[in-house]
């Protein structure tokens, strides 16, 4: 989910862009800065379509399940939000709005901010995600290098066909096996003494508890295989090149060559594959949040599309474009230091 | 195959075979154990699927076989019952039999899965080809747009479209191709683009072509093969985010039993049978595990370059 390397505002476009600095360090500056202000029509866009879709899709915020509100009610709160004027000067205001970082009101939370209910899940979110994200890169790594070290040992045979099955296996799939096995299995063994728990609200940042346990391994088993998988490949490629039979040859010891030579070089891919894997770990929380019951970002985006909640979703929406894409950003840039041949285009 | 030069060696005249890339590729395939495997458990998937929605045979036709029972009929005497010859699968909350359910699922995820490629093919090749052959400022505006919907988290644009057009199999359908050709467009670009530089395709230009030609010609065999690979591969995605969407509440609904929709009643009552989610999630497993293989096998087989 990236958006490319490359020069998306092209010279002459933007006339004082077209200054050309000379250096590594300045090139680079003015790399970020193309690249930072070229979010700017993506998030523009990322509102359009959000909103006119939202406003597309049918029923409203103020639907009920059994009683409906009255139509004066309705009336009342479409003025109140601004929802009574006509559909372009609602988009105009909310992007004027977000221009300033105002996001509106949550139009389910009565005066509750958008940003204020982003802020209070976003703890959640952030204790999952990063818990997974420091787990998965080496557990991925480390499988996929030593499947490639022993290529076709038994080692290798266990790893690539855990990685194969869990690469194509739902998480939702994973998560309710855990859950059946972890939770009710050893509950019903151990005669309720000792069992996962399935619910239960995280701590906020604290990696290290049991209720973290199944909602890791859910929103991880994918991307550590496919980690795992790339990292394999590559490794093997790498092995095979001539400077690693050179570097054998000079008689070099075993742990030096992986680590100086083929480690460095094979682990290029798997960087560019940590931007994927950012924007597969917030997709993957819509799901993993919703079944564990964990109270974060990703679920308070399902209900919200579900509650037609206008100004959470595009606040979401936002947010989570804005991480994706600076993410990809900082994957991009680090990219550079690691493979002196790529050279920032302009 | 290849002789090497200055050795006698004996000709075999019986076989003066010349196998074509088609030919060529299905041995290659056929080589790789797990793509077969995977082949034949889609097949043995259409086979259910099909037999689940056989038009003429209300209940399908494997009621009428008495094989499983009605995906539909309620029987509110017999719920979470345990698997049993009369339902090899059990039955669920509302007592209707699983095993039709989860084939009659088949039907649900095996055309949304792959018929939604079709629609990538459309979406996703039309803006390739046309981004890689006109270049310049066309391909610039395509391209940026390509970028834009990058930008979106996949499942979080497929919830925002399917919300906007209601929740059906159409919208769903929709969604998804309007979401997942982004892959596809940058993969046929870039073919396209490197293509545009064979000689080959020069000699044509030279000789005069036309460019409808010179498209159906030279561009479209030999930029397939990937873009067959890509398809098969975005298979498993459309089945997972089909289920996904469904598992959500956004997706297919009931009593319409999407495997999605059937994880999802069989989640909420997973404390008093856990039998009745499990059924539904191994095959959407199975089903992506299968294409995948696939995918792989296809892969390995289009691609005579790569060794594996």
């Amino acid at each position: 989910m990236a958006v490319t390397a490359g020069a998306p505002l092209r010279r002459g476009v933007l006339p004082f862009i077209a200054w050309r600095p000379k250096g590594r360090t300045a090139t680079l500056a003015v790399y970020i800065v193309r690249r930072l202000l070229w979010m700017i029509p993506v998030l523009f866009f990322v509102i359009v379509i959000t909103f006119f879709l939202m406003h597309q899709a049918p029923g409203g915020p103020w639907d009920r399940e059994g009683r409906q509100l009255s139509p004066a009610v309705v009336n009342n709160l479409n003025i109140k939000y601004g929802l009574d004027k006509p559909e372009w000067q609602q988009f105009l205001l909310y992007v004027w709005g977000a221009a300033h970082f105002d996001f509106g009101d949550s139009l389910q939370s009565p005066g509750q901010h958008v940003s204020t209910l982003l802020l209070e899940s976003w703890p959640y979110t952030f204790t999952l995600g990063a818990a997974t994200f420091l787990l998965l890169v080496p557990i991925g790594v480390g499988l996929g290098v030593i499947a490639a070290l022993r290529q076709n040992s038994w080692a290798d045979y266990t790893a690539l066909g855990m990685a194969t099955v869990f690469a194509s296996t739902p998480n939702f799939v994973v998560g309710i096996l855990l859950i059946i096995v972890f939770a009710i299995g050893l509950n019903k063994l151990t005669g309720g003494n000792f069992y996962l728990p399935t619910g239960g609200l995280p701590e906020p940042y604290n990696p290290f508890q049991v209720q973290l346990l199944m909602p890791v391994f859910t929103l991880g088993a994918l991307p550590t295989a496919y980690i795992a998988r790339l990292t394999r490949a590559s490794t093997l490629e790498t092995l095979r090149q001539d400077f690693v039979r050179t570097a054998w040859a000079k008689g070099l010891k075993g742990r030096l060559v992986v680590t100086r030579h083929v480690l460095k070089n094979s682990l290029i891919p798997v960087v560019t594959a940590l931007g994927p894997t950012f924007a597969f770990l917030i997709t993957g929380s819509f799901i993993v949040e919703t079944l564990f019951s964990i109270p974060g970002i990703g679920r308070s985006f399902v209900t919200s599309i579900e509650s037609r909640d206008y100004t959470m979703i595009l606040g979401t929406t936002l947010l989570f474009a804005v991480l994706i894409a600076l993410v990809n950003l900082v994957v991009d840039v680090l990219y550079v230091f690691i493979d002196p041949r790529v050279r920032l285009s302009d | 195959m290849a002789t090497a030069i200055g050795i006698a060696q004996p000709v075999d005249w019986d076989v003066p075979e010349q196998t074509g890339l088609w030919k060529d590729a299905w041995i290659r395939f056929r080589r790789n154990r797990l793509a077969v495997a995977g082949l034949v458990v889609v097949i043995i998937l259409v086979v259910m699927a099909f037999g689940a929605r056989l038009p003429g045979t209300p209940g399908g036709l494997w009621k009428i076989l008495h094989l499983a029972g009605d995906p539909f009929t309620q029987d509110v005497t017999n719920t979470y019952a345990l698997p049993s010859l009369q339902h090899p699968m059990g039955t669920d909350i509302l007592g209707r039999d699983l095993m039709a359910r989860v084939f009659y699922g088949a039907s649900i995820s095996l055309t949304i899965g792959i018929v939604v490629q079709f629609l990538i093919l459309f979406i996703g090749g039309s803006i390739g080809m046309a981004a890689g052959y006109f270049g310049g400022w066309i391909d610039n505006l395509l391209m940026r747009f390509t970028d834009i919907m990058f930008a979106f988290p996949d499942l979080l644009l497929v919830l925002v479209f399917v919300a906007a057009f209601g929740p059906s199999f159409w919208s769903i359908f929709i969604a998804l191709g309007l979401v997942y050709w982004t892959n596809l467009a940058r993969l046929v670009r870039g073919q396209v683009l490197s293509i545009k530089e064979k000689e080959y395709v020069e000699a044509a230009i030279m000789t005069g072509t036309s460019p409808l030609k010179l498209i159906w010609k030279h561009l479209v065999p030999n930029s397939l093969g990937p873009v067959i690979v890509t398809l098969t591969f975005g298979i498993p995605a459309a089945i997972f985010t089909e289920a996904a969407l469904s598992f959500l509440g956004i997706g297919i609904r009931p009593p319409e039993p999407s495997w999605g929709v059937m994880i999802e009643d069989g989640y909420a009552g997973i404390f008093a049978d856990p039998l009745q989610v499990i059924f539904p999630a191994i095959a959407v497993a199975f089903t992506m595990l299968s294409f995948t293989f696939i995918g792989d096998g296809l892969r390995d087989a289009l691609d005579p370059r790569m060794k594996r």
